[in-house]
């Protein structure tokens, strides 16, 4: 007989390789869509983040004396990787991806102590670091140009484009949201701007440009729903996310439109579905109730929105998310749940026979 | 009726199908019983036999002590052939006091009170009856009954709740019981309404029992006692739960059912109450459920106290295949035996024998912050960060966040997807707590004692030196009374 285990005897069917595992399920159809949109490039660029986050992470866990393969398969290392994959320009060099991945699994992760210990998102905090360092391979775009398609680049040129650094002739191009901060500080308004830039259906599909996980808006709200039917994440910092920009977009949108974009434009670009349904769902740098979580996901909607509208850079998810990363303890502190016959201040309930 | 929110809550797989439709059946005479004297929360009884002694079945053999307690009674006629220690039903396995009963086979009862007038009884004898019998809350938390019946008839009570909830898996005996001895039950509960004087009567049963409903509404009519569906989920039938889920009110913490003018007891409580009423049989066996993976013809029997829980497991057909775990009581509160030579006490809802499957325990990994332990607590606690407090030996921490306030009912422990043992974490934080405040006690009590004694000591020092003192100024005053006689002759 083994050692006298405590009860419960019992244990839903459910583990961390599993929570992890179902993620990774969600955004596959995101991803794959992606691939098919940017071609091989984004393929090599996703291939080469997973495989430098596995060998960097197992790096360091060897440094640390521990198991290599348990850490590894929770699948927490790769899902971070994945993440900052889909989130890095398509056509970006394979360097990128290799010290965004580094950096994720081994600076913003292990050296905080590993699974569950870190403050910030690794993957945002890995594209803040590269945007920051590296703002010109961070924020050169293409076109799309699916699988198959005449422009699309072929095996051996999307080699080149990943590992070489090779020019992408004549197909560089900006994200919406760029764009539109760019027409802005030459003084065109939003009308003129987006005229021809945006179609809200195209939007939708993510047939235009930008990262992997910012043209499939779609598919990652359907890899949320799923996680959410799942019950691996709940609606609450999801919802409140995506309030807290689409509510002072609409607001200023009906002050100024030709100056505010509107709450269609905000919700289907940049990086705001990834950041809604995959990023502020982290369970280890959110606050551990609905509340925090909701207080938590509408603080990164604001930022969000903030940073778009008057910040110096056209998207803010990942700054948003880090702001509201080091708020979370602050946020847990604050916002407990009311303890059963105790009042919200922990002093017991007064008795009542209720005669 | 109108039901109430409760918070948080499981769903774990029922299992009940494994022996939810088999009849009660009652255990053949062991050859020989184990009773312990402690079956109860409070002081163990004291046996009241003499080794060798010939009983008769329902005869007392162990005298309740002080307070909180409860009488032992024989469970059935035989000879004393050993008080001494015997293996408990406890993870431990550790021998306690224990009266060994060798059954002479005629299963012979000593003579009993019976009436066909229970109600003519009046509530002070309702009590005093039950606690004659013996009878303890047969849910699983074994606190005397007749204790509780005198602390609520002194506060009054406004809704007595007959907990029918049964909610953890496995666990059919409450079925079982309220399917086929629904009127007992009923009788049992009026009985409980009038020594409390009880205005409003509700039993609370999980919808996942439709015929125990069927049955308990058929026994109930046109009496006082409701009925009340209540829904399926893990911790329905805790105490604090159910009266939240029945009333909408919450004992205030640190407090007692009574303090909000509630009590509640067991269904099967109720069906001893009333065989001690009607017929004077004190509480000699109880239902038990014998299930699980393991056994091969899983079952409910009615056993009596005392009978070693191997024989139960032979009565349902022995092992189908080894069991990864043993397990008395339900999966979820019950506690893990590995003796089978344990015997069935009056608190033994459940023998569980589990595979690994069934258990489906892993290696425990980081805790990822993904707070379903927060929304599982039907409590409102935060087991995650009580966890991490208790792992540094922040205990102080813990109790900061409500560690007192935790029922251990496991439902972190359930749903954590790094297998994260939390409720025993809490449980060997309350202990050491609990050996903390008894230290202190201890040291405040040594060093009042200390004190007392550096008192004495000083003042018998201060005795003496002022008896030192006095002697020598009247050794003094007569060598000065001399030396004058002397310098007054010399004069002379």
């Amino acid at each position: 007989m083994n050692n006298i285990a405590h009860s419960p005897h019992a244990h839903a069917p459910i583990s961390i390789g599993k929570v992890m595992g179902t993620v990774l399920l969600a955004l596959i159809p995101a991803t794959l869509f992606g691939f098919w949109l940017y071609g091989w490039p984004a393929v090599n660029l996703w291939a080469v983040s997973l495989i430098a986050a596995i060998v960097g992470e197992a790096f360091v866990i060897r440094l640390q004396d521990r198991a290599v393969r348990p850490a590894l398969m929770d699948g927490s290392g790769i899902l971070t990787a994945w993440l900052l994959a889909i989130s890095l320009p398509p056509f970006a060099p394979w360097w990128i991806a290799v010290l965004g991945s580094l950096f994720a699994v081994i600076i913003s992760k292990q050296l905080f102590g590993g699974l569950g210990q870190n403050v910030f998102n690794p993957a945002m905090a890995a594209r803040v670091m590269l945007l920051i360092s590296f703002p010109l391979e961070m924020t050169t775009w293409v076109a799309a140009t699916p699988m198959g398609s005449a422009q699309a680049p072929g095996l051996m040129q999307s080699l080149g484009i990943t590992f070489l650094s090779q020019p992408i002739d004549g197909m560089a191009s900006a994200s919406l949201l760029g764009h539109v901060k760019t027409d802005y500080t030459l003084g065109i308004g939003l009308e003129q701007s987006l005229s021809g830039y945006y179609v809200p259906l195209d939007a939708l599909w993510g047939s235009r440009v930008g990262s992997m996980g910012e043209t499939a808006a779609v598919l990652l709200l359907l890899g949320g729903l799923f996680l959410i039917a799942r019950r691996i994440i709940t609606w609450h910092a999801p919802v409140a996310m995506l309030l807290g920009v689409a509510v002072p977009a609409l607001i200023f949108n009906l002050i100024d439109g030709n100056h505010y974009a509107g709450p269609m434009v905000h919700l289907l670009s940049g990086g705001l579905m990834l950041g809604a349904f995959f990023i502020v769902t982290d369970p280890v740098t959110s606050p551990n109730t609905v509340l925090g979580q909701f207080i938590f996901g509408l603080g990164c909607g604001l930022l969000t929105w903030i940073i778009r509208t008057w910040g110096g850079y056209p998207e803010g998810v990942a700054f948003a998310v880090l702001l509201m990363n080091a708020a979370t303890p602050l946020i847990d502190q604050y916002i407990k749940p009311r303890i059963y016959g105790r009042d919200r201040k922990g002093a017991p309930l007064p008795a009542n026979k209720g005669n | 009726m109108k039901l109430f929110d409760l918070r948080g809550g499981v769903h774990p797989e029922g299992k009940k199908n494994l022996s939810g439709e088999r009849h009660i059946r009652v255990m053949p005479l062991p050859k020989k019983l184990f009773v312990p004297m402690q079956q109860h929360i409070g002081a163990p009884a004291t046996p009241c036999v003499n080794l060798g002694e010939h009983v008769l079945k329902g005869q007392l053999i162990a005298k309740a002590q002080g307070g909180v307690s409860s009488s032992i009674h024989a469970p059935t006629s035989g000879v004393i052939i050993a008080i001494g220690d015997h293996a408990a039903p406890h993870p431990s396995g550790l021998p306690v006091p224990t009266i060994t009963l060798e059954s002479d086979g005629e299963d012979r009862w000593v003579t009993t009170e019976a009436t066909d007038t229970p109600f003519a009884y009046s509530a002070e004898d309702i009590a005093a009856r039950v606690a004659a019998a013996g009878i303890v809350g047969l849910g699983g938390a074994t606190f005397p009954s007749a204790l509780k019946l005198n602390l609520s008839r002194n506060s009054g009570v406004q809704t007595l709740i007959m907990n029918g909830g049964e909610c953890e898996p496995y666990l059919t005996c409450d079925d079982r019981i309220m399917r086929e001895r629904a009127a007992e039950i009923i009788e049992g509960i009026r009985l409980i309404a009038t020594a409390v004087d009880a205005k409003e009567v509700l039993v609370g049963i999980e919808d996942n029992k439709p015929e125990a409903i069927a049955a308990m509404q058929v026994a109930a009519q046109g009496s006082a006692v409701k009925v009340v569906t209540m829904p399926s989920m893990y911790p329905m039938g805790s105490e604090k739960q159910i009266i939240q889920v029945l009333t909408g009110k919450e004992i205030p913490a640190g407090g007692r059912p009574s303090d909000i003018g509630v009590l509640v007891h067991n269904v099967a409580t109720a069906f001893a109450v009333q065989q001690a009423l009607r017929y004077g049989k004190p509480l000699l066996s109880r239902i038990v459920t014998v299930s699980g993976g393991a056994i091969k013809t899983p079952c409910n029997v009615e056993a009596l106290i005392g009978t070693p829980v191997s024989e139960l497991i032979e009565f349902a057909d022995g092992f189908a295949r080894p069991a990864a775990r043993m397990v008395l009581g339900g999966p979820m509160m019950g506690q893990q035996f590995t003796q089978t030579n344990v015997p069935v006490v009056k608190g033994t809802s459940g023998v569980l024998a589990l595979t690994s499957d069934e258990i489906g325990q892993a290696e425990a990994s980081p805790c990822i912050r993904c707070s379903t332990c927060v929304r599982a607590c039907p409590v409102g606690l935060l087991p995650l960060e009580m966890a991490a407090h208790i792992r540094v030996s922040d205990l102080t921490g813990a109790v900061d966040l409500g560690l007192k306030d935790c029922i251990a009912c496991g439902s972190c422990s359930y749903v954590c997807p790094a297998h994260i043992p939390l409720v025993h974490f809490f449980n060997y934080a309350k202990g050491d707590l609990a050996a903390q405040e008894r230290s202190k006690l201890k040291q405040e009590a040594t060093k009042k004692l200390a004190n007392a004694r550096n008192e004495r000591m000083a003042r018998i020092e201060r005795e003496r030196a002022e008896a030192m003192a006095k002697r020598k100024a009247a050794k003094e005053a007569r060598e000065r009374a001399a030396k004058e006689a002397a310098a007054k002759v010399e004069a002379v």
